[in-house]
Parts: structure tokens; sequence; C-alpha cells
């Protein structure tokens, strides 16, 4: 009976989000018909297809099918088990049970067809508007839609049946009306969301008319979501109508579900049959429904969802052997090869994998080695898609849940974090080291804070859990970190929410954060990436004066060979999850060895002559 | 190459551009103030500043994508500051626009062709002449032709910026808008896009105006660079002065904040940065003292 | 605080009018043959108009509305047109036994679904499939459906609840308790299958958040970060989910009633619909929508409290 259907299906499908650039290369044919392709590969897809069919098509034949009238009595034969004429056998008024379904099977199902088209009629329409006007008509629109939303649909259909009397019809005109808002909200957070898209600025430089503007890019959105929302509603609509007839309240000359299960209730105690069939019709016909909206959704969202899916064991691809067989006993872990103990860090021969749907092993780092000492700067260097942040995610031991470390170690002070052969990270030895002597600093400044907690307390609580001192030193020490990193007054700070600073501001509270407990290593992932040039001097100069008075090692993750050169010492160059090329930072950007390091300098603008072709004057291989 | 005496192809006179306030009565959110600028055909302008600075709306003004307050957008002579939807029509044929984000300037749903076949159905060319069309362009900006009938997710960030650049072509526009085209791109990618945006201009002669945070972006393909700082223009000319030996304090910081690939002249420029820091620190305090 | 509480407050009231203004429109608008309908078909035509002008069916219709709202506002709400007795009262007697339930019912699903929903969340592997089976099956079977079968198998088969739940609560609270049970988990269990499913989809999405990994990062514990920030974030979706879950329940609970024959709202409600009672009608439109206005209040001052964006602005 819930009314929160718009709630199931309010996704619409994002624009693919910037993923590593192995989606391209399909073979040149249309992507299309994936949906449905993928829908009939989901065996409940085809399942809620099949029975929805089987059942439209018994409603439709029912005149034909059906042995007798829907309210065709013989009292001669009451409650009758089923026998060769009355095949489900006949309830309390000697009517045929059988022929009874297949009528309301019928009129349910052309009940549920009305209101879901009434509320496409009222809500599409209506959605489209609000959402690509905006203005008075949204305005006046969300207004009525809060009171239609928080009117509970079985109370306005008895305030409609005391009106107007027994309707079918009436009734579902009214709870389409009423169930209208969530094809309205549907429509309309869609269309916003596509509204100021960049395709639909182009379409707009090019003097397409709002109206094919709507058709053409903006309906194509909400088509997909509009067919999920339809199944749950028609499975509502079901649900409420039949409620209905349970009552009581419905047109007594028209068998449909819920009177025969009505009349099944009143009879239970003579023959429970009775209440079996229309309530299986009804699950039957609703569950079809719903597995059809899930699968369809399912369709639509990709392999992305393949990936959470299953954590069978895959076996690895390429040269790595399966590490299940090399796994160690968590209590033991051995010890690190003797002479590298003074490494800060030190990373062999690291693999970093996501396991595929078709069971092999995606490599996103592949054989990557380098060390870090204490006091010491290296930047690892590479393009979208090199591998440079898993390699430090790694470390940090914050890898998502689906990753596999496929090969390799990881050492930090001396110990492994990741002994060769183990295939996750084990947290609890990382979570002793997380925060107290490895830090982050992230690369988007806002997302990182909480926005639901002040920034003093997203300060203080770190310090209080990790160096177990009281919230008072905390409070102080926090303050005093605020002014380090150049806050000109930490007291408003403190007390403020993410929301109430900039940028460059929320930058410099993250940088505080990473460095409060003191940390032996920090790993800053695109630190500046986000902040304009200006705000990114200042960081910089925040990062290295921190660096040198606290005499921190530090991993920099970038792309910018200007950050590089501002900040480290050495340099590691990554590409398509291997390590091309390392070395101290005047000996990687003067001479650099491998053609991919001397590729990307050459596309530095800094220096070049203005106008000149950068990579090459030829027709050149395609970015 | 350079700028032609003829009158410009672009002017912008006095433009303010004011958003309406969300907040009932409020005062309206002033975007630009008094922003005078003009390119000529065959001609580059670059645009320069940092986030929040106006560039992106000016360019969207250009567009008819902003509302002009006050000032006036002239082009090829004709007023289109307040072009309705249907001169709009008529003006997509000359005046065209690349976004920044390849990722949301491509609609997810349509096919490569259909994408670029958009602005000549707009100005109702037939269907085959318009195919005709569609593999010329993914020609002219390095795509293969079979790209024709493939999904924008199926391409990298650089290809799809090749589509947005080959629909923007589509009509031989003779001004281009670029919003900040290079800035979602790989460092190897970004120069080859370059590469591409000058060869177009030297085979067709177009004229840009080029909006960009990134100063060496800005200095490497324009004739000419304008500085934008708070919704206005503290500086402009010829791209060689503004870009080394810029006047604006703003774009004395935007030059040095600007870090170079080599430790020891990043050292240099860092001291220098410093030093004009301080500067300019001290000349505000003498300023302030003065007053 | 004070003035957004008030604001909202306002906006309730507006809707309340609004609604009840709606309603007396639609019941009255058709009400040509109530007079008849009371009298039977005995009645000669004198006696009908007689009876319209006793009801006040020969005003105008904004006169009747005003009329009724004015008496509505001093808390007459009327009187039944077949049992004469006054709609507050009945309204009075029952509207304990529906809140009951529903609002037992309520807090067992805001448990229960949040302790199912993160642990779905969170662990993922197989509680994660039950609860997406479970969302799947009780979007299959309606509300009342479940009611009906669970009283043929625990309360007819089995015999281990009453069927019909007519105690008074003054038989003994441990009686009471025993005999309300039955109709409360029929009205819960779609609720807690619906709720847990949502939830848990609001849970993985804060999960995912950039600020959880550098709260990981920091040293923060699983369990703090989990109770303490992603739940506080994954809040607001999980309230907005159980507040509509609740506008339903009150719909559902009248056929709940009605199964279990319990002198609630259902048996009135039913009644008054069956016979156009119209004022009881009213009276229980009112009702309702004054819950869900003072549902919907506490789920923003909720919200607000949970939301420093909401708080400031």
């Amino acid at each position: 009976m819930s009314d929160s259907v718009e709630t199931a299906a309010a996704a619409a499908p994002a624009p693919a989000a910037p993923t590593p650039s192995n989606h391209a290369g399909q073979s040149g044919t249309v992507v299309r018909s994936t949906v449905i392709r993928r829908l009939f590969k989901n065996p409940l897809g085809i399942a809620a297809t099949v029975i929805l069919l089987a059942i439209s098509f018994l409603a439709i034949l029912a005149p034909v099918l059906a042995p007798f009238d829907q309210n065709h009595a013989n009292i001669a034969k009451t409650l009758a088990a089923p026998d060769s004429v009355n095949i489900l056998g006949t309830d309390s008024s000697g009517r045929d049970v059988w022929s009874r379904l297949l009528f309301g099977a019928q009129l349910t199902l052309l009940s549920a067809l009305l209101c879901a088209g009434v509320a496409i009629v009222i809500g599409l329409p209506a959605g489209l508007i609000a959402g690509y006007y905006s203005g008075k008509f949204e305005a006046v629109s969300n207004w009525v839609v809060s009171i239609l939303m928080s009117l509970p649909g079985l109370i306005v259909l008895l305030t409609i049946r005391a009106a107007f009397g027994p309707s079918v019809w009436m009734s579902m005109i009214a709870f389409g009306v009423l169930i209208s808002p969530s094809y309205f909200r549907l429509t309309r957070t869609a269309v916003q969301s596509v509204r100021n898209e960049l395709y639909v600025d182009a379409a707009r430089v090019s003097g397409l008319s709002d109206l094919s503007i709507i058709a053409r890019h903006i309906f194509s959105v909400v088509r997909a979501p509009i067919i999920i929302q339809t199944a749950a509603i028609a499975g509502v609509a079901i649900a409420i109508q039949s409620g209905l007839e349970f009552l009581g309240l419905g047109d007594p000359t028209k068998a449909t579900w819920g009177v025969m299960l009505s009349e099944g209730f009143k009879n239970v105690y003579l023959n429970p049959t009775l209440l079996f069939w229309p309530a299986v019709a009804m699950a039957l016909t609703i569950g079809g429904l719903v597995l059809l909206g899930n699968a369809i959704r399912d369709a639509l969202e990709d392999g992305e969802k393949i990936r959470h899916r299953k954590k069978q064991a895959t076996p690895v691809m390429g040269t790595t052997a399966a590490p299940a067989t090399a796994r160690q006993s968590r209590k033991s872990v051995a010890a690190v090869d003797a002479g590298t103990e003074h490494h800060l860090v030190k990373v062999t021969n690291l693999g970093v994998g996501y396991p595929q749907a078709d069971g092999t092993v995606k490599k996103v780092v592949d054989d990557v080695s380098f060390h870090v000492d204490r006091g010491e700067i290296l930047g690892i260097v590479g393009e979208s898609g090199s591998g440079k942040s898993q390699t430090a995610f790694s470390i940090l031991g914050l890898l998502p849940d689906n990753a596999r470390l496929v090969a390799g170690s990881i050492q930090f002070d001396g110990n492994y974090t990741v002994a060769p052969g183990e295939e996750r990270v084990d947290q609890a030895r990382l979570s002793k080291l997380r925060g107290r002597r490895i830090s982050y600093i992230p690369q988007e400044p806002m997302s990182n804070l909480d926005p639901a907690f002040t920034i003093g307390y997203q300060l203080v609580t770190p310090m209080v859990r990790v160096l177990g001192i009281s919230k008072a030193e905390a409070t102080a020490r926090a303050l005093k970190l605020l002014t380090d990193v150049g806050i000109v007054n930490p007291h408003r700070t403190f007390g403020a929410y993410p929301h109430e600073v900039s940028g460059g501001m929320a930058q410099r509270v993250l940088i505080a954060g990473a460095i409060s407990c003191e940390p032996d290593l920090v790993i800053a992932d695109e630190p500046t990436t986000a902040l304009d040039v200006t705000v990114q001097a200042d960081v910089l100069d925040l990062l290295r004066e921190l660096q040198q008075r606290l005499n921190i090692g530090v991993i920099l993750v970038t792309h910018n060979f200007g950050v590089v050169a501002d900040l480290c010492d050495r340099v590691a160059v990554m590409q398509n999850g291997r390590l091309v090329e390392e070395g101290s930072v005047r000996d990687i950007l003067r001479n650099p060895k491998e053609h991919y390091t001397r590729t990307l300098l050459a596309s530095m603008l800094e220096g070049k002559t203005p106008m000149s072709m950068l990579v090459s004057s030829q027709k050149e291989p395609v970015a | 190459m350079s700028t032609t005496e003829s009158a410009p192809l672009l002017t912008v006179d006095n433009l303010v551009v004011e958003y309406p306030s969300k907040k009932f009565r409020a005062k309206p959110f002033r975007a630009l103030t008094d922003i005078s600028i003009s390119i000529g055909q065959g001609e580059t302008l670059g645009l320069v500043g940092e986030s929040g600075s106006g560039k992106t709306t000016l360019g969207r003004a250009v567009l008819g994508l902003a509302p002009v307050t006050g000032g006036k957008i002239i082009f090829e002579g004709k007023d289109i500051s307040h072009a309705t939807r249907k001169q709009r029509r008529t003006l997509s044929r000359d005046l065209q626009v690349v976004f920044q984000d390849p990722y949301t300037s491509l609609n997810p749903a349509l096919e490569i062709g259909a994408i670029l076949a958009e602005p000549l159905g707009v100005q109702g060319m037939e269907s085959v002449a318009a195919r005709k069309r569609v593999k010329e362009l993914l020609d002219q900006v390095g795509l293969p032709s079979d790209a024709i009938h493939r999904l924008p997710r199926e391409f990298s960030g650089g290809q799809r910026q090749r589509v947005a650049i080959a629909r923007a072509l589509a009509l031989s526009p003779k001004l281009i808008v670029c919003d900040e085209p290079v800035s979602a791109l790989d460092l190897s990618t970004q120069a080859r896009v370059l590469d591409l945006f000058l060869q177009i201009q030297k085979d067709t002669g177009v004229s840009y105006l080029f909006v960009s945070h990134d100063l060496d972006v800005v200095r490497h393909i324009s004739h000419r660079v304008a500085v934008m700082y708070h919704g206005e223009i503290v500086e402009q000319g010829p791209a060689g002065v503004v870009t080394t030996d810029p006047d604006h304090p703003y774009t004395q910081r935007l030059l040095l904040a600007s870090p170079v690939p080599d430790p020891d002249r990043q050292e240099q420029r860092r001291a220098d940065r410093h030093r004009l820091l301080e500067n300019q620190q001290h000349q505000i305090e003498q300023a302030g003292a003065v007053a | 605080m004070i003035r957004f509480i008030a604001k909202r407050l306002g906006s309730g009231l507006v809707v309340l009018f609004v609604v009840s203004a709606l309603t007396f429109c639609l019941l009255y608008v058709s009400s040509g043959s109530i007079a008849r309908n009371i009298l039977g078909d005995q009645a000669t035509v004198e006696q009908v108009a007689m009876k319209e002008h006793e009801l006040g069916l020969d005003q105008p219709l904004m006169t009747r509305y005003f009329s009724w709202l004015g008496d509505a506002l001093t808390g007459n709400l009327g009187a039944s047109w077949f049992s004469s007795e006054p709609v507050a009262n009945s309204l009075a007697t029952r509207i304990p036994v529906a809140m009951t339930m529903v609002f037992t019912a309520m807090i067992l699903i805001a448990i229960c679904a949040a302790l199912i929903g993160v642990a779905a969340a969170v662990k993922r592997g197989w509680v994660d499939r039950v609860v997406q089976v479970g969302a799947i099956i009780g979007d299959s079977i309606p509300g009342f459906v479940i009611g009906v079968i669970l009283v043929t198998i625990l309360a007819i088969q089995m015999g281990l609840f009453p069927a019909t739940s007519t105690i008074s609560p003054d038989s003994g609270a441990e009686a009471w308790v025993y005999s309300m049970s039955l109709p409360v988990i029929a009205l819960l269990i779609n609720g807690v299958t619906g709720g847990a499913q949502q939830i848990r989809s609001a849970v993985i999405k804060q999960l995912e958040r950039d600020y959880v990994r550098t709260l990981r990062s920091r040293g923060i514990g699983e369990r703090e970060i989990l109770f303490k920030h992603v739940l506080r974030s994954a809040a607001p979706a999980g309230l907005t989910v159980l507040s509509l879950q609740l506008i339903g329940m009150l719909g559902g609970v009248v056929i709940i009633e009605q199964i279990f024959a319990l002198p609630g709202m259902g048996p009135l409600a039913v009644a008054a619909t069956g016979q156009s009672d119209l004022p009881v009608v009213m009276g229980v439109v009112m009702y309702t929508v004054v819950v869900v206005i003072v549902v919907n209040l506490l789920v923003d001052i909720l919200n607000g409290w949970l939301n420093p964006k909401v708080r400031v602005s």
C-alpha cells in the first residue's frame, strides 16, 4: 500500500562518467538495441515479460476463454471443489472461479492502464514544462504536487467513492491524478539535469526551437525512467484498486480479484483455496511488473553493477599466478628484505586489478616499484588512466572494495603493510598507520569535507581519536594548524561549515587535517588541480614550507610538470599502469630517456613558439 | 593571419550582463561590467581569467546564452545582443561554439553522425548532402569515417572534443567561441587538439574567441589577449606583450603563479613571484596611507 | 529555526484549508439523492424535501462550506446522517486504535528497515541479496493480501493468534498486545522490505562519497564513520521514505482494521463511504490530513536539524 513509488525509480541515466578510456574501441556497430538485448539476457527480465504477456493474453481473450459469464451463478453448486466443468471450483454463490479470474484480469489490467495513462497525461507535460521553463509554473505545480503527495491514496478513493458511487473507472482516474506527481517529479528532475547540459546549449546555438530541443534531446532522457515508473505505478494501481474492491466498495456487478479475495476471506473456514487464486494472480501480475521495472533499470545501468554483483574467485589474466595459493597467514607477516628497512615507503612490483564480469582481471597498475625516503618528495606523473592514483590509494589501503592486489608488496618504515602474496590490504595493519603516520590530501576540496559537520569538528576528532589528546587540547592545536596553513581568521573558519568557505580555503583545511597528527608520509593526490592558478601557487608554497619544517616524506600525484618542478626531488612517470621512467627531477625534466616522457614534455606549452604545431604537422594519430 | 584593417567581425561594446537574484527583490548579480572587445577576421582573441572572473559568461553572451542587460554585441555590422531564436538560427551559420567538457557537450544518446548533422538539418540541408558533409568534417578533424554510427561514450575525451569541433565547423562559420576547449584534456591530447585548432584556422580563416584559465594555452593560440578579473577586462593587447610583460598587477600575479617545468627556473620564478607579491602589498599599503 | 517552523506550520494550515474546501465541494456537488437514500424508497417527495432542508442541502455550496468550516473551527464536525452520532465523538473513540497501530508499526519499520538496510549496504553479500529479493516480494504482494494470508495461516490454520482483535485495552495489557500483534505485523511487512531497500541505497550512495575516504585516511574508525557521518547524511533520504510510507499506511490501516475487525477508522470509514454519510467522510479526511501535516512538519524539522545548509538559509 505504500505510496512511495517515485523514490523507487527516480534515477535518470546520468551521462557517462569520464572513465578510463578502454570503453572506447568496441567495433563500430550501433549500441541502441543493447538495452533490449541486455533485458532479455537477464532471466528475471524474460520471466517478467513472459508472465505479463501471458496474463495480458488471458485477459484479452477472457470472453472467448472463459467457460461461464462472470456473474453466472449455479446455486446448486456452491463452494465446489475443482472438477472438469469448473476447473478451479466455484465460489459461495456457485460462480465459476476460473471465469471470474479471467474477467478480473481484464478489468485489473485495464484499470491499471487507465490509471498510468491519466498519470502520464498529466504528469509528463507538466514536468517537461516545469523543468524546462521553471519560473512561476514550476512554483505553482510544486505546490500542487506537495498537496497531492500528502494525501493517502485509499482515503482519497474512499472520498471519491462516497461522492461518485462505485465506479472502477472513476476511482482509477482519480488515482491517476493523485499519483501523477510521481511522473511530474521524475520528468522535472530529469529535464532540469539536462536543461543545463552543454549539448542543449549547443543545440540552442544552432538555433533549434524549444520544441525540437525537448523532443530531440530531453524526451530521450526521460523515456526509459518513464517506462520503469509506469511498471511500478501499474503495480500500485492494481494493489489499491483491489484493496477498494476487497472492502466491498467496488461495482458489485463486476468480477475483480479484490472482490474474489474478499469473498474467499468470508469463506475462509469453509474453502480457503478461494483465497489462493486471486492472491496468486495479484502477486504474479504485480511481481511481473516490479521485476520488469528492475530488469529495465539494470539493463540501463550498464556494466557498472556487474562489478558489485559477483565476487567469484577469478582466474587472473596475464602472467601473474593466482594469489590465493601464495596467501600467508595473517598473524606472522614476513620480514622485509634486508637493507630496505630504511626506506620510509617501498613499493615492489605492485599490481592492482579489478575482476570483470567475464572472470578476467583488468589490471590498472602493473609491476610498479619505487621508494620514498624521509623528507623526500616523490612526484608520480601521468595522464588520466595511467594508474597513478590507484598506486597512491594502494599505499593508503583505500582502494575500492572490488579492487585486488594481484601482485607485489608494499612496506612502510621497515614493515610490510602488504606482504608479498596478499590479495587485499590488511585493514587492521593499515588502520594503525592511517592518520597517525600516513595521511592524505585529496584533489577536490569541497567533496572531501562532510557537509554536515563544522570544519573544527572535522579537524579535532581525528586528533582526539589518533593522538588520544583531550578535546580542548585538540581544539587549541586545530586553531594553530589553521593559522599555520595561512588562514587569517582561524576562529571563524573553525566554526564554519564546509559550504561557507571557498575552495582554496577548504583545500588549506584539508592540508591542515593531513598534517594534524604529524605524519611521516603524506600522499597528495592532485592537491592543486581543482584550484585557480594563483591559489595553486599559494598552496604549493604552503606544502613546501610544511614539508621542510616537518621533514615529512611526500608522494605527490599530479599531471602537471610545473608542479613537479616546483616541489619534487624525484619523479616517476607512469603510463597505462606501468612505471615508464624514474629519476631525479632534473634528469627527468631535462634529459628524459623514454619516448613517452619526451612526448609529454614536448606537449608543454611553456617556451614554445606561439602558434607553432606542437606534436606534428602531418595528419597525426587521433588523440 | 593578423588583424585585417577592415571592420572587425565581432565588436562587443560596453557589455553588461546581470543575472536576476534567486532571492526575492534582492539586487541582481552582475557578472560582467562594461566589457569592450573586438575580433577581426581570421584573428584569435584569447580570454584569460580565474574561475568566476566572467570569461565564460562573456562567451555565452556572444552566443545568446546569457542575458544582455546593457551595451551591444555587433556581429558583421548587425546588433545581435537581443537576437531572437529565428535570428539565431540564421546567425548559427557564422557563429559557433566548442564547449569545455567533451563529456556533457555531446548528447550521450545520439550517434556521432546525428550530432554532426543537427546544425545542418536546422539549416534545411538534405540528408544525403548532410551525410557527405559529415564525412568531410570527420576527415577534417582526423576521426575515422566509421565514427558516424558510434555513440559518444565509445570515444576518449580528446576524440569527443574533435567531434565537438567538427560540429562547430559543420556550417563553415566565421567565428567560433571556444569555452575552455582543452581544459579537461590530458597534456598530450591538449597539444594535439591545439594543433587542430591552429590547422583549421590556417585552412579556413575562421576567427576564435578562445576562453581559457591557462595563460600558456592562451599565449600559444592567440593573436591578442584580454585578461578578465571580477567581471571586468583589466588588460588587453597583443598576445606577446600581455602574456610575457603584463601591466596590470593581476596579470603579473597570474603570469608568475603558473609554474614552469624546470626546477631551477621555477625556483627563480617563485622568488620573482614572492617579490612581486611583496611589492604589490607594499603599494596597496602606501595607497592606503595616502588615502 | 523558529521562523522556519512557523513558515512550515503556516503552509500546513493553508494546505488544510485547501484540502477541506476541495473535499467538501467534491463530496457535496453530487449529493442530489442523499436525502432519498437516507429515508428510503417509501418516503414522499415532501419528506425528502424536508430532510434536504434539515441537512442544509438546499443552501448554496459555499454557504454550507463556510458554516461547516465555522463549526469545525470550534471542534464541531457535524453529526452522522444515519446514526446521528457527532462525528467528533466517533473519531475520538477510533483515532486512538488506528494511531496506536500506525505508530507502533512505524517505529518498528524505522528500526527494522534501518538495521537491515544498513547491514545490507555495509556487509553486501547474502544479506544484500536477501534484502533485494525481500523488496521485490514486498512490492509484489499488497499489504492487505499479506494480512489475509497471515490470518489464514497463523490464526486460522495454526491458531497461534486470535483471528479478530476486538479485545479492548481494559482486558489486560498482555492480551491486548497479543491481539494487536498480528495486525501490526501485517501492516509493517511491506514497509520494512521497501524501507530497507531504500535505506540501503541511500547508505551505499553516502559510502561512495569522497569525504568517507578522507575520513578513513584520517584514522577515523569504520564504526564512527558509519554511525556518525554516513547515517547522518543518509537520514534525510530515509526520513522521506518513512514519511511517504506513513502516509500510505493511513490508508492501509483502514483495510487491515477491516480484516481484523478492529474498532478503528476502518469500519467507520468503509461504512460511511458505502452509505455516502458525508459528514463522517469529511471528518475522516480531515483527521488524515491533519496527521499528514503534523508528520511532514516533524520530518522538516528533523531534516533542518540534520542538514546545516537548510538550517542556515
